[in-house]
């Protein structure tokens, strides 16, 4: 299990090296540094001196390892458009889209699997085969299509949810919060159904399709004929065992959350760090894109890690056993 | 005429004439292409000329005389007295162009690097892999983004709206070269070992022009699904970005951003500047979708 | 005469199909006593394990039973459902299936399985069903059970496996097991253990037994009284002694023909022609007909008898003739 998981973080961090080479490279080679960073007025002396601080006169490997460097420590340089530094502007954005990306991942799970649990039990059920025929549909909906829909039917019609922004926040140390707020938590609604209907749609085709599989297992047959209740059997027995693909797939798509909030985001205006880069993009801000695509990264790579690491806790055939060693 | 009524007797011809979902979702593909196509002579208005635009028809309401010119719009007009109808249909000739060239440019370098992978095997393949891998890994309108964001911050100011749609498409074909390179690869390591390519190779004759005649027989079924759900995945992701502000130009309006300017109105309840543009991107995202399942399940009848 | 743990009278199974209604077990009848093993052959399809499945209630859909009466002590259980057939299950029936490998839940300790199977039908703490675990491992010859309860099935080899699942199917004392081709799927030197084992725990315990399989071997080993299944219905029914030295039927004539162990010392196995006729494709008349060198012309016509409970008779027009 050792080399298993050394292989794994080794992996992960040769994934983060190439995507910190990217940013980088976005950093040095896409519009020039210096260009936006002097106003009109230079002089070449200016420049030349700039340069030096910002290192661009070292050898490209060199400049690489500093960027690391300052990246790792979470400099990520000054935001064109906004000119403070970008870490700043990320730490005042994070906690929006982190809350948004929580409850919605709990909502896919707890709906996803709920939804795919009963789906299998009751197979043949009018209401299981109604719930597959809806699922489908929502899959090929566009995600900024369902957040539309919803504003038009809560916000617009219903007027029972706010339809854009968080809500009022209340800080706790450097965390702005909308969770202990009744206009915070009314604004979190829609945006955290949108952004999770997709993912527990498909965590709910696959809990379904994993459940009927396990259900037909030999172990399921025998769990019967020793009279188990069939709680015990659904529950205990089978959904366990379908936890292994399922972790696979939701660990994946929790990662997809967070890089789907940048839709659901600009749907709500809500204010997190979608919405910054989707901003960035637009005003071309390439240190705020840059250190967007770190800071996924590294959220992305994190997750698989973890996914890779609970197999272990969850099935005791991929742990190295001593008993069996021993027998 | 021979040929003709073979294809009509074939078994993929036979599944497609027994599938009610594919013919329907074929005709909605065809007649939203041709009307696209046919823009120009089909559409009323052309909502790109400036001097064919009323601002008194602004906000007219589908179906009912605008108050002061008394002129009827099927589907009304947005803030700009623009026809809506009119508009889709100009708009959906940017999302299909989209989502049509991005498809074929990511298919054609899909298809080279899978090739390359394949044959030239060692290094080069390890590294096309890995970035595949790697890329995988993100979502792909995430990768879109962040190309199309590179992609405009090279470009210069004054020609960023104009190389727009360009920079689009090589953001979409980019971020969906993956599932293409894969498959090919596959199949030229099947093909790589056969005889006809050693023998080629030993009497000196160049082995790969030689296998490419084989190999793409061979992908072609599976490159066509796999190029049609791409297709359906393109015209999604250009209007996702293009309603994100980051995609379409304003002087180029696609479907996508025909709802991101109609989401401004939901509130003072102009809904129909928004719902049809809606409607019809639906209506050919899941018709192209519904045709490349049945397409999958007809080429591949082991994939079911 | 002492009551039967199990009475089964008529027995038939139905699955409908589109085109017809087919039988894969057709008005079966046998009983079971305590203590004793009835070995029930023949060949695959021949609608062994559905019996067996319909005894314990757990045909697959669309199959079910339409016709006979299932009495388990006196108790008649074939129309139970839901619950009162749940405490049926486990408590008065165990069951042993076909493959160790797969009848365990991977992700389960065999201690946890164990445990809740015996708390599910016992009123025992959790203390005292762990202790009957590691005794029930102990009774099947689990070594160093006690320290062995907290593995999980992987780490234990088909054998050791299947000696679990017999503990499993034991641990609440049900009256009768149907051990559904327990050897299998085992190593041949594992197969003679398990029977060993099965036999030695049904004998002490007065267990009732059916014990499901295709192989002779298990039955000449096992069985006390033995059952013989072709196309869905009871072919022959009798003690294992006599079916085997003396068959009556003309299709246990030729199953003891093909099989190596019964026809030791003899030229070449005598093999029956042809194979088992498709539950859609019977003809009218007796089901082994075709392919019964000894069939004359009513058999093909007229149903065959009905076999009873009772010993020692063959379902066969011929019976008894065929034998000289």
């Amino acid at each position: 299990m050792l080399a298993f998981t050394l292989q794994r973080v080794f992996q992960s961090i040769v994934v983060l090296l190439v995507v910190g080479l990217v940013a980088f490279s976005m950093f040095r080679f896409v519009g020039d540094p210096i260009d936006n960073m002097l106003g009109q007025e230079r002089t070449d002396a200016d420049i030349e001196r700039l340069r030096g601080e910002l290192g661009l006169d070292q050898p490209f490997p060199i400049q690489y390892g500093k960027f690391l460097k300052n990246a790792v420590q979470g400099n990520f340089g000054i935001s064109y458009r906004q000119a403070r530094p970008v870490s700043t502007i990320l730490a005042e954005r994070a906690p929006a889209t982190l809350e948004l990306a929580a409850v919605s991942g709990l909502f896919a799970i707890f709906f996803g699997v709920g939804l795919g649990v009963f789906t299998a039990i009751r197979r043949d059920g009018f209401a299981a085969n109604a719930i597959m025929t809806i699922s489908l549909l929502g899959v090929s909906l566009p995600t900024f299509l369902i957040g539309i829909l919803l504003i038009y039917v809560f916000a617009v019609e219903l007027g029972w949810l706010p339809s854009f922004g968080r809500g009022d926040t209340v800080k706790i140390g450097g965390w702005s919060t909308g969770f202990l707020t009744a206009s915070g938590l009314k604004a979190i609604i829609l945006p955290a159904i949108t952004l999770g209907l997709y993912q527990m749609t498909l965590i709910m085709r696959l809990v379904r399709s994993e459940m009927l599989e396990v259900l037909r297992a030999d172990y399921i047959r025998f769990a019967r004929a020793r009279g188990l209740k069939e709680r015990a059997i659904n529950f205990r027995h089978a959904l366990k065992n379908t936890l292994v693909p399922v972790i696979t797939v939701t660990g994946l798509q929790l990662g997809a959350i967070i890089a789907f909030a940048i839709i659901t985001e600009t749907v709500f205006q809500w204010p997190g760090v979608g919405l910054l880069f989707i901003n960035a993009i637009q005003f071309v801000d390439i240190p705020v894109m840059a250190a967007y695509l770190m800071l996924i990264s590294v959220m992305f790579v994190g997750i698989n890690l973890i996914v890779d690491l609970l197999y272990f806790s969850i099935d005791p055939r991929l742990r190295i056993d001593r008993s069996a060693a021993e027998g | 005429m021979e040929a003709l009524s073979r294809a009509w007797r074939s078994d993929f011809s036979w599944s497609f004439r027994h599938s009610p979902v594919a013919i329907i979702s074929l005709g909605v593909v065809l007649l939203l292409v041709l009307s696209a196509l046919l823009a120009p002579w089909v559409a009323p208005h052309n909502p790109f000329d400036p001097a064919s635009l009323n601002l008194m028809n602004g906000f007219t309401r589908p179906m009912e005389p605008n108050a002061f010119t008394q002129e009827i719009f099927w589907l009304g007009t947005d803030d700009q007295g623009r026809d809506v109808f009119s508009t889709i249909l100009y708009g959906m000739r940017i999302s299909l162009f989209v989502g049509f060239t991005a498809v074929l440019f990511a298919l054609i370098l899909g298809v080279t690097l899978g090739l390359i992978a394949g044959y030239a095997g060692g290094w080069t393949e390890t590294t096309i892999m890995r970035v595949a891998d790697v890329q995988l890994t993100f979502p792909a309108i995430l990768v879109a983004m962040l190309i199309f964001g590179i992609a405009k911050g090279i470009t210069p100011v004054d020609m960023r709206d104009e190389m727009a749609i360009w920079v689009l498409i090589i953001a979409i074909g980019l971020s969906d070269w993956v599932q293409f390179a894969r498959v090919v690869r596959g199949a030229t390591l099947v093909e790589k070992n056969k005889e006809y390519v050693q023998a080629a190779r030993l009497i000196g004759r160049k082995p790969g022009a030689i296998m490419l005649r084989h190999i793409l027989p061979n992908v072609m079924s599976p490159v066509l699904v796999i190029a049609t759900i791409s297709l359906a995945l393109a015209i999604i992701a250009e209007a996702t970005l293009s309603f994100l502000g980051v995609g379409a130009p304003p002087t180029q309006p696609s479907l996508g951003t025909l709802i991101r300017i109609g989401q401004g109105y939901l509130f003072s309840g102009e809904w129909w500047i928004i719902l049809f543009p809606a409607i019809t991107l639906l209506a050919l995202a899941l018709s192209v979708n519904l045709l490349g399942d049945w397409l999958r399940d007809a080429l591949n009848p082991k994939l079911r | 005469m002492v009551e039967p743990v199990l009475s089964v009278r008529g027995l038939t199974v139905e699955i409908p199909t589109r085109h017809s209604v087919l039988r894969p077990v057709d008005t079966v009848s046998f009983d079971i006593a305590a203590g004793e093993i009835l070995g029930v052959v023949g060949e695959s399809g021949a609608g062994k394990s559905m019996t067996g499945n319909a005894v314990i209630g757990l045909l697959d859909r669309p199959a079910h039973i339409a016709g006979g009466e299932i009495w388990l002590n006196g108790e008649r259980i074939d129309q139970l459902k839901g619950d009162a057939l749940r405490q049926v299950r486990g408590k008065h029936i165990g069951m042993v299936f076909q493959d160790p490998l797969t009848s365990l839940n991977p992700l389960l300790t065999i201690g946890q399985q164990l445990v809740e199977t015996i708390q599910v039908h016992l009123d025992v703490s959790g203390a005292e069903a762990k202790n009957r675990a590691v005794n029930s491992l102990n009774e099947v010859g689990i070594p160093a059970a006690a320290e062995r309860i907290d593995a999980y099935p992987h780490q234990f080899s088909g054998g050791m496996r299947q000696r679990v699942v017999i503990a499993l199917a034991l641990c609440a004392e049900p009256s009768l097991i149907i051990a559904d081709e327990p050897t299998t799927a085992l190593d041949v030197s594992v197969q003679a253990q398990i029977i060993a084992l099965l036999k030695r725990l049904c004998h002490e315990r007065g267990t009732a037994v059916m014990l499901i399989t295709h192989d002779m071997g298990v039955i000449a080993e096992a069985a006390d009284r033995v059952a013989v299944m072709y196309a869905g219905r009871m072919a022959e029914l009798g003690p294992a002694r006599e079916v085997l030295t003396k068959p009556a039927h003309p299709y246990t004539v030729g199953l003891m023909g093909s099989t190596p162990l019964a026809s030791a010392g003899k030229e070449r196995l005598n093999q029956i022609e042809g194979s088992m006729p498709r539950l859609d494709e019977l003809q009218p008349g007796c089901a082994f007909s075709p392919r019964c060198p000894y069939a004359q012309h009513k058999c093909r016509i007229e149903p065959r008898p009905t076999l009873e409970a009772h010993e020692g008779r063959a379902a066969c027009w011929l019976a008894g003739e065929v034998a000289e």
